[in-house]
């Protein structure tokens, strides 16, 4: 079947099979690799992406779901060599280091600071409880995203 | 993994999905947040050969307040839920629940209905709509029927439901909530309730709901009559496993699931304010 989704802001198509995962659409026919499979068990979060600007799993949503809808991935973060303040945030914090799941914990943590800009540590922990890492013991991680968050809300008061 | 091959519909109309369901028969399975179904489907536990996709028809996306009750369209999503400013107030035990459902992602894309008609004895929502006493809306070819919640769960991952039938809205009664709980007992974040029960006292009586503790969520009915007739909360709470059947998985066996109900149910009658 055809579908059209507009992925980091361009519209782009393809002949997919309806159960064709929307992260296999990502990964290997539009080559925007920055998008990880973990578990492939929709448990590890490392496939999150934003879809209408919210986090989700995209190894468990049908590209066909996604016909006609927009979709932002990692590679659609930065504004050209300008990291996203979360990126950035997550280097300067130390918050990755294999960064096998540091795509999908940056998104997620995007989405969650779109919800609640001014979290707790609680309430990041919480936020995150569906991004697992394997490396960081989370500290870092969440040291990252609260430093992005005291950015950003320092920045609009 | 992939699931294996099917056929797509996307329904842009209660009336296209009841359609699709009536061509393809035993066949077609509805597809609303697809967070049930295409876990299944990955690891080829289910294999419907068409999908109808329902996760489109936001006409089935509200929560609305209805006199003596609130209804809710059934392809309302668990962070709908969570954020009502209507359930906060006239339902926050539902509010509080669908916020403990998975994960931000998970509840971003799951649908209220899409829990009830999946009929999962391990879900938070079957028990929460249950022990609010609720109903649901089932629409289909000739028009629609309610079911109450209490009749709807009729076996492991079976419902009331007829094949050609869509779950369109779900009813829950404005109460005047006395107090209300929900103690959802898990490992590791992110998990389903090895074991959870809902609660909410008002208008007189008790309704208490239990999670995974049999082949389907139940309503805790000994325990809601002890209660009624002026039981503590302890003395309640010991008749909680009257009427389950508490499995035994990796998880937990069923003893430990027992013991964890009878727990969890004086927690729940003691933090909706019984003594
Ligand atoms: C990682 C993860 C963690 C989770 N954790 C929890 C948890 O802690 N607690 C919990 O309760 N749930 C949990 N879930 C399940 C989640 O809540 C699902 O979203 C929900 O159970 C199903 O809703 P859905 O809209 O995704 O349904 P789908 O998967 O689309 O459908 C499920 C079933 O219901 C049928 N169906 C869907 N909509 C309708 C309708 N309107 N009328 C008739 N039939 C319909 C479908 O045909 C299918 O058989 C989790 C899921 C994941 C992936
Ligand atoms: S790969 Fe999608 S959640 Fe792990
Ligand atoms: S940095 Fe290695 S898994 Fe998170």
């Amino acid at each position: 079947m055809q579908i059209t989704v507009t992925v980091n802001g361009v519209e782009r198509s393809g002949d997919v099979e309806p159960r064709t995962l929307l992260v296999h659409f990502l990964r290997d026919e539009l080559g925007l690799t920055g998008t990880n499979i973990g578990c492939d068990t929709s448990s590890c979060g490392a496939c999150t992406i934003h879809v209408e600007g919210q986090s989700v799993k995209s190894c468990t949503m049908l590209a066909a779901q996604a016909d006609g809808l927009s979709v932002t991935t990692i590679e659609g973060l930065a504004d050209g060599d300008t990291l996203h303040p979360m990126q950035r945030c997550f280097q300067e914090n130390h918050g990755l280091q294999c960064g096998y799941c540091t795509p999908g914990m940056v998104m997620a943590a995007v989405s969650l600071l779109d919800e609640n800009p001014n979290p707790s540590e609680t309430d990041v922990r919480i936020g995150l409880e569906g991004n697992l890492c394997r490396c960081t013991g989370y500290h870092n991680i969440v040291k990252s995203v609260l430093a992005c968050a005291a950015e950003s809300t320092g920045a609009s008061k | 993994m992939i699931p294996a091959s099917f056929d797509y519909v996307r329904a842009d109309s209660v009336d296209a999905a009841i359609a699709a369901l009536t061509e393809h028969g035993d066949e077609a399975k509805l597809l609303a947040g697809g967070h049930s179904l295409l876990p299944l489907m990955k690891l080829r536990l289910a294999a419907p050969s068409v999908l109808v996709d329902v996760g489109r028809l936001d006409d089935l996306r509200y929560i609305n307040d209805a006199g003596d009750h609130i209804a809710i369209g059934a392809l309302t999503r668990h962070r709908d839920l969570e954020i009502s400013t209507l359930l906060a107030s006239a339902a926050p035990l539902l509010s509080h629940a669908a916020g403990h459902v998975g994960d931000p992602q998970v509840r971003h894309r799951g649908t209220l209905g899409g829990s009830l008609a999946h009929a999962d004895p391990a879900s938070d929502l079957p028990a929460v709509i249950l022990a609010m006493g609720g109903t649901l809306v089932a629409t289909g070819p000739n028009g629609s029927r309610e079911i109450p919640a209490s009749e709807f769960f009729t076996g492991f991952l079976e419902s009331g439901l007829a094949p050609d039938e869509l779950l369109t809205e779900i009813r829950i009664p404005k109460l005047d909530a006395q107090g209300w709980s929900f103690q959802k007992f898990n490992r590791r974040a992110q998990d389903w309730a090895i074991v959870g029960v809902a609660t909410v006292r008002a208008n007189g009586s008790t309704g208490v709901a239990l999670v995974n503790m049999g082949s389907t969520p139940l309503l805790a009915t000994a325990v809601m009559d002890a209660v009624k007739s002026g039981a503590t909360a302890a003395d309640a709470a010991a008749l909680a496993n009257e009427g389950t059947e508490a499995q035994s998985d990796i998880n937990a066996s069923s003893e430990y699931r027992e013991h964890l109900a009878r727990v969890l149910v004086r927690r729940s009658l003691e933090e909706s304010g019984l003594a």
